[in-house]
């Protein structure tokens, strides 16, 4: 999928499966089993989805096999990168099968292996793909019942499933296991349009905790990332970097990076590579390199860049508009105008971009470190030039993700390289540096917001102009008569590449809703949560605000000098999140200390409580970096943050001591996304909570003691 | 010049003939195979490759082969005991103290070095002494509870 196509589906949020599905003949070289496979046309039953090609009926996949020893393997398209869903889908798949949780493998993220999938993003696994798992499992479980009644000569409705053994319901001596049913048959099956789901109320695996399935793998260095793969007489390449993005390269002399002993150097034009058998001596090599470039001029820095935003990004688009704003002005006792800047942030995983990859007899294998390995798998086989069944992809675990590993430059970097060295293994792990000078970072973004309320806390007319982060989060959940939301945007207006960071533009987007909300609730001297209970519209929003306000318990605070608390709410990925935070600021030195946060999701049935309250605490904890610290640092395409000595990632000594995470009890609704949703509500909070604490009213992020005390000064 | 380097790994005698200024990190990963540590910087800001060298926590991607000789090093993959996993990785697991687990073997090998060193760490001084090691799944909160168990289950009695 190209770039711009990711973008339309993750900032936009995602409201159809887009894609094809490739036939495959693996099913046929699957040992014995019962095999349930889907067809495409399939799709938009089970989750109420459109799909984009509805024309391919003909092709399948296989989603899971039971084997003949009784054990369930699952293929699906989805990647683990630390967000926990090889134990939610297993749990999924394991509930509706009536099988252990233990006896599931999840075989996932492998190109030749599992049904086509278009990425791991947008916190959609659980939305969109649980459900096909499910009816999958439904369906075997169905098939298994039938077997076990011709069997047992006992009729299917008298029939009962637990645990992996069909017994008589009323007679539990008369049984047999699934490894006895499966054994020395081969039954592919397709998903019926109907197959018989569990109802609320029956689930024995969903709905409880449970702890990851990849522990201890994790625990002892046996977890695989895939530049843990290692091939015998691999290659490590190192390639010549600019100083700043768009560089033209001028002159270049190699000789004293060839007069590296064993060193290999192959050359592209501009795409100068090292290659040798140590990685640190392909790395002294390539610095070896005498380079000249033409750097071009800078049009913007990280202080500047929200003026050259608000120049240049012009392309508006109303997304959302009801009423009239010039109405709403009149009907209006009191006028807010504001500007909120958000600047650069960085993916900055803990396993930077990685790739090994082989290209011999005409077929290129690689293990890439990316959200998106049929969308590898399709780049590289067009910049090779090759079928695209001759490029198998393979995804073990991905060191984080978190939106920044959907665009595969390093996999295309290797295949071009796997090609020069042909029949030679080799293997491109990116240098920290190199990391952060070709993220695909969270955009800056500035949000101008013109709003007016009546003396009584009505709000009268929202006018909510965002420049760069995009429409995600902008759905307005409060019932405003007159209102307007417009995303302004254009190609070009960053020096560097822009992506989908976690939840992309929605942290900037809800923390200059929310601010603004704080400042008009304040301006008449009403309780912010009382402002936004009588201004929301939507009650799943209430919902998710009450049940964060009682947990925080918001009306026994008592106020303390330095003491602050602060609420967001926000919705993303179908989920609607309240965060509410309690800070301490000193006034003398600028300094924020988040010390509790409470997070309050209301996000349909929730499949492993335990999973979603670790996703909670990640969002609040990575969420402090954006809100708090992170900066990217560049003069134009020159991207001066080059280390995590000048990136600030939040530390053991910054998280809060207590965050709780609490969802709305909603079984009997749809699953929704838990990824994501949390983290977009953490600065909206935190500068809330800034602001009740020490009257700093803070305008860009990150909130820095120097933003802090400039504010107090301000007044 | 190529260099011998003998040393104690995970228990064995090993030797490793390479540059003298190659880092134990990449000698480990590429000529030893041990991949459990991990490259997250190559600055020694991170702690993705953090191992246990005559039992003291370093910082792999900084430490030159020739300083290497003669020493104890234990890397994640030598800290489980025939199967049996140390206190601190069963506390990890227990506790999901994990998300991604590219710091993990890191973190595990810092907390292993620092409950050695102080057997009933405070909280604040768990936090001290995982200060500088890296997290950005945001699983920080969960590690800190899982070093507070693997204090509790090792009763105070450093291991290995």
């Amino acid at each position: 999928m190209k770039p711009d196509q990711i973008n339309k589906y993750y900032f936009d949020d995602v409201n159809e499966i887009p894609g094809k599905i490739d036939r495959r003949d693996f099913i046929k070289n699957l040992g014995g089993g019962i095999i349930i496979v889907f067809s495409l046309s399939q799709l938009g039953f089970l989750t109420g989805c459109k799909t984009s090609n509805g024309n391919e009926s003909s092709d399948f996949n296989a989603f899971l096999r039971v084997k003949e020893d009784g054990r369930v393997d699952c293929y699906s398209g989805k990647i683990e990168m630390g967000q926990g869903i090889n134990t939610s889908l297993a749990q999924v798949l394991a509930d509706e099968l009536e099988v252990e949780l233990d006896k599931v493998n999840m075989i996932m993220g492998d190109t030749a292996l599992v049904p086509h999938d278009n990425g791991t993003w947008g916190s959609m696994t659980t939305r969109f793909h649980d459900p096909l798992i499910r009816a999958a499992a439904a369906e075997a479980r169905e098939v298994l019942k039938l077997l076990a009644s011709e069997k047992l000569e006992i009729p299917v409705n008298q029939l009962v499933a637990k645990e992996g053994i069909i017994f008589d319901k009323s007679d539990s001596d008369k049984k047999v296991t699934y490894a006895e049913l499966s054994k020395g048959k081969k039954i592919v099956q397709t998903i019926s349009e109907k197959p018989k789901l569990k109802q609320p109320g029956e689930f024995n695996i969903v709905g409880k905790s449970y702890n990851r399935m990849d522990g201890v793998q994790k625990v002892t260095g046996k977890a695989l990332y895939s530049a843990d793969i290692q091939l015998p007489g691999m290659l490590y390449a190192k390639i010549l970097r600019p100083p700043a993005h768009d560089s033209k390269l001028l002159s270049v002399d190699i000789s004293a990076a060839e007069a590296v002993n064993g060193v290999q150097i192959k050359r592209e034009d501009d795409f100068i590579v090292v290659l040798h058998e140590h990685p640190e001596i392909a790395e002294k090599a390539v610095q070896a390199i005498k380079a000249e470039w033409e750097v071009p001029a800078s049009k913007a820095d990280n202080e500047t860049i929200f003026e050259h935003i608000l120049k240049t990004a012009t392309e508006g688009n109303v997304r959302h508009e009801g009423g009239n704003i010039e109405n709403g002005k009149k009907e209006s006792e009191l006028l807010f105008e504001h500007e909120y800047h958000d600047g650069y942030k960085a993916h900055a995983s803990m396993e930077p971009h990685a790739a090994t990859a082989i290209l011999e007899n005409g077929k290129l294998t690689m293990w890439a470190s990316t959200q998106t390995p049929f969308g590898t798998r399709r780049e590289v086989s067009e910049l090779l030039d090759m079928p695209l069944e001759k490029v198998h992809v393979k995804q073990i675990f991905l060191g984080g993700g978190f939106g920044g590993k959907i665009y595969n430059q390093q996999a295309n970097e290797v295949a071009r390289i796997a090609k020069m060295v042909e029949g030679t293994p080799v293997q491109l792990m990116w240098s920290r540096q190199e990391e952060f000078m070709y993220d695909r970072f969270k955009p800056a973004a500035v949000v101008k917001i013109n709003s007016g309320i009546s003396k009584d806390g009505t709000i009268k007319f929202f006018d909510f102009n965002t420049y760069c982060a995009g429409a995600r989060g902008t759905e307005l959940f409060y019932g405003v008569p007159n209102h307007k939301t417009t995303t302004l945007d254009k190609n070009g207006v960053h020096p560097f590449f822009t992506g989908a960071w976690r939840a992309p533009g929605n942290p900037t987007n809800t923390f200059a809703r929310e601010s603004q909300i704080d400042i008009m609730a304040h301006s008449i001297g009403m309780d912010p949560l009382e402002f936004r209970l009588k201004n929301m519209s939507d009650n799943r929003a209430v919902r998710s605000l009450k049940l964060a306000a009682e947990k925080f318990g918001w009306k026994d605070w008592k106020p303390e000098k330095g003491k602050g608390r602060g609420i967001a709410v926000g919705t993303d990925a179908g989920t609607l999140v309240t965060i509410i935070v309690e800070v301490r600021v000193n006034s003398d030195s600028g300094e924020v200390k988040v010390v509790r946060a409470v997070v309050g999701q209301d996000m349909g049935q929730v499949i492993n409580p335990q999973g979603t309250a670790i996703q909670a605490e990640g969002c609040v904890n990575m969420g402090l970096g954006y809100t708090l610290s992170e900066d990217v640092e560049f003069d134009w395409g020159e991207v001066k943050t080059n280390s995590f000595g000048n990136y600030d990632l939040p530390l053991f000594s910054t998280i809060p001591e207590i965050i709780e995470s609490h969802s709305v009890d909603a079984v009997d609704e749809p699953p929704q996304g838990g990824g994501e949703p949390a983290i977009i509500s953490v600065g909206g909070a935190v500068a809330n909570a800034v602001f009740d604490a020490c009257g700093a009213r803070v305008f860009r992020m990150p909130i820095t003691r120097e933003r802090v005390l400039a504010a107090l000064k301000k007044g | 010049m190529p260099i011998n380097v003998k040393f104690e790994l995970n228990g064995k005698q090993v030797e490793v003939q390479t540059e003298k200024d190659q880092t134990l990190l990449w000698v480990l990963r590429t000529q030893l195979s041990l991949t459990g540590t991990k490259y997250g910087c190559g600055e020694g800001l991170c702690g993705s490759c953090t191992v246990l060298m005559n039992d003291q926590a370093v910082r792999s991607c900084g430490i030159f082969m020739e300083d290497v000789a003669g020493s104890r090093v234990i890397t994640i993959e030598g800290l489980a005991k025939d199967d049996q996993l140390h206190p601190v990785q069963q506390a990890f697991v227990e506790n999901d103290a994990l998300q991604c687990g590219y710091c993990t073997p890191g973190m595990i090998m810092n907390a292993v070095d620092l409950l050695n060193n102080n057997p009933e760490p405070t909280r604040q001084e768990i936090i001290e002494g995982m200060e500088d090691n890296l997290c950005r799944c945001g699983a920080h909160t969960r590690i800190i509870k899982a070093i507070e168990s693997a204090s509790k289950a090792m009763k105070g009695e450093p291991q290995p």
